[in-house]
């Protein structure tokens, strides 16, 4: 099993999210140039967090037309894992491989903080390691992360249990103080249709150890591994 | 011909503009009390050549959909002048 961790210029967190799968996690693990070409012998890809290409223009905007993303986008298509972390995410949303777009903050602001979470569906490749309304602890770091989309889209997305993480308080209550950027509904995370992309904002390869003051996020690694293992032995 | 082609992207109305509400607060400060709202958007331009005018604005359009602008998000016009 191998994951491939994608850099592009402007990727801050490639080695951070290397650490957590290899070292952390424990799964063999490749960093990929954002210009090669094709993805054989990838079982899970990742587009980590940064500012690729200084997000000129719009967050993710011209990282989408890097040369590895229509490999990335036929592995989407083929049904294979992509994880997209914050500015990841961003890519997958200017790259249409997840609905909606990213608005800058409605605070003006970079926000970095921890921020609580609740799972919406632990029942993804992503997620299957946590429980049901189970809430987690995660930093985000960013200026664009107020997710934006129509809502009929929201609805589809919360009808078909796409939304997988939500902003919430302590007590896992999705309130207007717990919202860190004015994202819709709270949102921090969404699947695709056929559950093999995930996007999300904040960072779960910045928790996946005690001596970073959390451990909340290894899972979300851990569920990938074991989803494919299932799906090796199938 | 040589033209120029200006794309203004501007967020769509109803989008809540974070650093144009923030402007319209310093304006208030400044004692413009006839500010009623500000928007923000940007200019993007271009220098292109093109057989026509026509043909400039078809494929600044087609740029625009294609990467200058986010459908979800934006929205745009565009104008050209001869240079």
């Amino acid at each position: 099993m191998k994951f491939g961790v994608v850099v592009f210029p402007g990727s801050n967190c490639d080695t951070d999210v290397f650490h957590a799968i290899r070292d952390v996690a424990g799964a063999d693990c490749e960093f990929i140039w954002h210009n090669s070409t094709g993805l054989t012998g990838f079982d899970a890809v990742v587009l980590p967090g940064g500012f690729a290409y200084g997000d000129y223009l719009r967050s993710g905007a011209l990282a989408r037309l890097s040369p590895v993303m229509a490999s990335v986008y036929e592995f989407a298509e083929k049904g294979h894992l992509v994880l997209g972390i914050c500015n990841g995410f961003q890519i997958l949303l200017e790259a249409g491989l997840l609905p909606g777009a990213m608005l800058p903050n409605d605070v003006l602001e970079f926000r970095c903080k921890w921020v609580n979470l609740r799972v919406e569906n632990p029942g993804t490749s992503f997620t299957s390691l946590y429980r049901q309304g189970e809430v987690v602890r995660m930093p985000i770091a960013h200026h664009e992360g107020n997710y934006h989309a129509e809502q009929e889209v929201l609805d589809e997305l919360e009808r078909s249990g796409r939304v997988v993480l939500r902003y919430v308080d302590e007590r896992g209550n999705a309130t207007r103080e717990a919202n860190p950027n004015g994202a819709a509904r709270n949102i921090a995370g969404i699947v695709s249709e056929k559950g093999n992309v995930f996007g999300l904002m904040p960072h779960p390869e910045r928790c996946s150890e005690r001596i970073l003051g959390g451990e909340d996020g290894k899972r979300v690694f851990l569920s990938m591994i074991k989803s494919l293992t299932q799906e090796g032995r199938s | 011909m040589k033209l120029k082609g200006t794309v203004t992207v501007a967020l769509k109305e109803g989008i809540f503009d974070p650093q144009g509400a923030a402007v319209k607060g310093s304006l208030d400060t400044l004692g413009y009390a006839q500010v009623e709202g500000v928007r923000i958007g940007k200019d993007i331009v271009i220098k292109l050549s093109a057989a026509s005018a026509e043909e400039a604005k078809a494929l600044l359009d087609e740029m625009a959909r294609k990467l200058l602008a986010n459908p979800v998000t934006e929205t745009y016009r565009i104008a050209v002048e001869r240079v």
